[in-house]
């Protein structure tokens, strides 16, 4: 793939000769090149999906063309408008809450003394990280079953009525936001706990000499100190509004079709239109609208990085 | 003057140390709490979950959500194999891919800079997955063999391959591959005898990173997995979820395996699957908690 069959310009022997040593090396990229060419570039050549009308016998490229659509068909339900806005507004929940806990966290992790203290919150908070959602989803259904789940047997005991939670939308975005946090509080926390690490101790035994207490510490050198690491990972998860974690809202909410309105977002949308309703039209012109949107802004988030802070731009 | 503001600092650090363990025990105790609901709900007694459900002190425990399991361990057992396996493979399978193109993006080759281009740009557009299920289906026929758990999505990451490319270019000497070069070493040679044991961290990082995910998937096997065969202890938890969720009669594989006998213990049986699928990560946490942490850290520092 990366070979260049043209460079073997025999005016330039150099470039000849170059060519002839970089073989070996290609050779050593040739896996990761030919998988990342099966694995992200061929799906990228496949988005012509989203403007054909499928039909499988024929087979894709037989398949007849017609334009755009898929996506006027898409556009026309009403569970599109439903599943951006769902995909759009947690993410904005996620990245604000998450920011805010996780940079807390981490703040106050810094002011624990004893290492061993440290590192037994720092492993324990981070340990909801290393589950999958599938697992996680049994840890909800541990709490929230409606038959044997602890929230309704302690409902139950202190004289209120049983909740059927699998049923009821309406207090589905809570849940959603309290496990998200959950389980990734951790992760971010150990971010911004690196960056305040990497603080040289001198501002701090400075302002103490000045008598800054310990909130003007934080708020005067640890907050500002942090602001470019807020920033750059603000704007990079702006960049990836449109994406949704699949696992998060289909096995947390057990893919119930009662609770949709409040957990259907693009990518569990996409999964059920796709392999549940085999509804191959809706289901390629929702991913290509994600993938498009979310290209473009992920390139509109690195740029604004890019000029704010040229070091932390992913390119 | 000078001891005032010293005593006002010593209390405003006394009060900042009080209010920091707090709440982080608080938090602790909120990360944990739900594992060990989930662990004392395993080992509940059946009718006691069924009639009043889970609670932290139940008045009766029992060992039979775990007698039934190992009773039926050929199913379980077979889907524990699966997992290791997967793991395996697909961890190795990653680093000797990630870790020759990363090499060889660092080397002065022809087209470097398009092939950097080629890898990052993976990062910034996807198909989605209605092509990328097209393309493993229908191209490459992966469905229901053990690679269907193994590439698609998964083998290697453009983030990984930055990382271990920006380790390489950082911390191993330019001099030391020019002198192998002069003593003649080829690029294969160089990159087994020199590059690799020197970059033993960031390998083992990223390995670890990679098995996690492994062991830990469970979308691969829902996209491209419908052979109980193949099935790994992640999907067998997937396939009780989605049994309860569509068919009330729990008419699935889990119920057909049990069929015939009278007294299953359903609902604290789920939960005793869950704790066996957790259980190796947990034993192992406390010796990859450190290599864990610097993965994070180290992806933090940019790719």
């Amino acid at each position: 793939m990366g070979k260049e069959p043209a460079a073997g310009n025999p005016g330039k022997k150099s470039v000849g000769r170059k060519l002839i040593r970089s073989i070996p090396v290609y050779l050593m990229i040739l896996p990761g090149i030919v998988y990342l060419f099966c694995n992200n570039y061929m799906p990228m050549f496949g988005i012509i999906i989203a403007f054909k009308k499928v039909n499988w016998q024929k087979g894709l490229w037989n398949s007849e063309w017609i334009g755009f659509d898929n996506f006027k068909f898409l556009f026309q339900s009403q569970d599109t408008f439903i599943i951006i806005r769902n995909t759009v507004l947690y993410n904005v929940v996620f990245i604000v809450l998450g920011t805010v806990c996780a940079v807390t966290v981490a703040i106050l992790l810094n002011e624990v003394r004893k290492k061993l203290h440290k590192s037994i919150y720092q492993s324990l908070i981070l340990l909801p990280y290393l589950m999958s959602w599938v697992v996680v989803s049994y840890l909800v259904f541990a709490f929230l079953s409606a038959e044997n789940g602890f929230v309704n047997t302690f409902l139950q005991k202190n004289g209120f009525n049983s909740i059927r939670w699998y049923q009821e939308a309406k207090y589905w975005p809570v849940i959603l936001v309290i496990v998200n946090l959950w389980k990734s509080v951790g992760f971010s926390m150990i971010i911004y706990y690196s960056t305040i690490v990497g603080i040289s101790q001198e501002y701090y035994e400075a302002a103490k000499l000045d008598g800054a207490g310990k909130w003007k510490q934080i708020t005067n050198i640890t907050l500002p100190l942090l602001k470019s690491t807020v920033i750059t990972l603000f704007i990079m998860s702006v960049g990836s509004i449109m994406a949704s974690d699949f696992g998060l809202f289909f096995q947390v909410p057990k893919n119930q079709g009662a609770l949709y309105a409040a957990t259907q977002t693009i990518d569990t949308y996409v999964y059920n239109a796709l392999m549940k309703l085999g509804n191959t039209s809706m289901a390629s012109a929702a991913s290509v609208l994600q993938a498009v949107v979310g290209f473009a802004l992920v390139i509109a988030a690195n740029t604004i990085v890019r000029k704010y802070e040229r070091d932390s731009a992913l390119f | 003057m000078r001891k005032k503001t010293s005593k006002r600092l010593r209390k405003s650090d006394a009060g900042m140390q009080i209010i920091a363990h707090s709440v982080l025990a608080f938090l602790t105790f909120a990360a944990v709490i739900p594992f060990i609901l989930l662990v004392i709900a395993s080992f509940t007694d059946e009718d006691l979950a069924v009639r009043y459900g889970f609670s932290f002190f139940p008045e009766k425990l029992s060992l039979s959500a775990y007698q039934y399991l190992a009773g039926e361990w050929g199913q379980i057992g077979h889907a524990y194999m699966m997992t290791i396996l997967v793991t395996i493979i697909g961890t190795a399978l990653c680093l000797v891919v990630t870790t020759l193109l990363a090499y060889g993006l660092t080397r002065d080759i022809i087209g470097k800079r398009f092939l950097n281009f080629y890898v990052v740009f993976t990062m910034l557009f996807n198909g989605g997955l209605v092509s990328s299920y097209y393309v493993w289906t229908r191209i490459f026929y992966i469905k229901n063999t053990i690679w269907a758990l193994i590439l698609p999505g998964m083998l290697i990451s453009a983030f990984h391959v930055i990382l271990i490319k920006n380790y390489f270019i950082n911390s191993i000497p330019e001099s030391l591959l020019e002198s192998a070069k002069i003593d003649g070493a080829g690029e294969m040679r160089i990159f087994l005898n020199i590059i690799v044991p020197l970059s033993k961290p960031i390998i083992a990082t990223v390995g670890l990173m990679s098995a996690i995910n492994y062991w830990n998937n469970w979308t691969n096997g829902l996209y491209y997995v419908d052979d109980n065969s193949l099935y790994t202890i992640q999907l067998i938890l997937n396939q009780i979820n989605q049994s309860a969720s569509f068919l009330a009669s729990n008419s699935t594989q889990m119920s057909n395996m049990m069929s015939g006998t009278a007294s299953i213990p359903t609902t604290t049986m789920r939960m005793a699957i869950a704790v066996v699928a957790i259980l190796p990560i947990i034993i192992a946490y406390p010796f990859f908690q450190r290599y864990f942490v610097k993965g994070i850290t180290l992806g933090a520092v940019k790719g």
